[in-house]
């Protein structure tokens, strides 16, 4: 039944954008941090979205006929390579022995647009299941009345 | 000899054609930010006259006709059930991918907004389709009750 498998597509929808919510809220917490040097500084991370397509074949194979369905996973968290910038702060406990602190690459602005995005898709994969959910209760009610 | 099939007409097909049309936009929705992904939809139209079409295969001929305009074309004996898998209606060959309104940088051609206004659009069709069969039931239930 095609309506049951939108639990799992829209399910992996919000999965995967509160995964990317998780970052954000991470990169944002650690916008400020500083380190003492630039290989141990605080790295923003992406998650990497990646489509499954679940096989035509296999759907057909399972008497699940019909449309090919794409539920989508997080493939793995990749870390920005963006340098970080160095600042002169001597009286920074953290700070190199030139007395420069190394702070995170974290761009706040594109995070909160990243997190507005997220936020939306979330909602969108909400509604979905909560329409189909719907749908599939009226179904059940077919000729009850 | 009453038909259960006949008399529901092309209803069930509908049913089943707009519950994977939906699969398909709910998994477009899930991928809206998955780079590289491809937005689908269904042929409509060729989708249903194919399941019209193996309900002539396997029973009536009446809620084809009744079709209308998706009056199915057969053209050699093979037609009635080329189209049909066992149990059910099938969609794989109908499915095409989305021409995108504006390219994006990471390949990916969901437009959110599209999408979700065609959800829409497909529930309240198939909420249509599930009222016309409550009639049905309906009208069978006083015919048997009196």
């Amino acid at each position: 039944m095609a309506l049951s498998n939108i639990f799992d597509i829209a399910g992996s929808g919000m999965s995967a954008e509160s995964v990317r919510l998780n970052t954000v809220a991470s990169n944002l917490a650690n916008a400020d941090s500083v380190s003492s040097s630039p290989q141990t500084s605080y790295k923003a991370r992406y998650p990497v979205f990646q489509a499954v397509q679940n096989s035509l074949a296999a759907a057909g194979a399972n008497g699940i006929n019909g449309a090919a369905n794409a539920s989508v996973m997080v493939k793995g968290i990749v870390q920005s390579t963006t340098p970080g910038t160095a600042s002169y702060d001597p009286g920074n406990p953290l700070a190199d022995s030139n007395g420069y602190v190394y702070s995170s690459n974290v761009n706040v602005v594109e995070q909160m647009a990243d997190m507005i995005s997220a936020s939306r898709s979330y909602q969108n994969d909400a509604d979905v299941l909560n329409t189909s959910k719907q749908l599939m209760l009226d179904t059940l009610k077919l000729g009850q009345s | 000899m009453f038909n259960l099939d006949s008399y529901l007409g092309i209803q069930p097909d509908a049913l089943e054609v707009y519950s994977q049309r939906s699969e398909v936009l709910a998994a477009n929705l899930a991928n809206a930010d998955t780079p590289g992904y491809q937005a689908r939809d269904i042929d409509f139209r060729a989708a249903l006259a194919a399941a019209g079409q193996g309900q002539e295969g396997s029973a009536s001929s009446a809620a084809v006709s009744a079709g209308g305009a998706l009056q199915p074309q057969t053209t050699s004996p093979d037609d009635l059930t080329a189209n049909t898998s066992p149990g059910g209606v099938s969609t794989e060959q109908y499915l095409k991918y989305r021409v995108p309104l504006a390219p994006s940088l990471d390949g990916n051609t969901v437009d959110s907004q599209m999408e979700e206004s065609a959800f829409a659009q497909n529930n309240v069709r198939y909420e249509a389709s599930l009222t016309f069969l409550e009639d049905r039931f309906s009208d069978l239930t006083t015919a048997i009750t009196g």
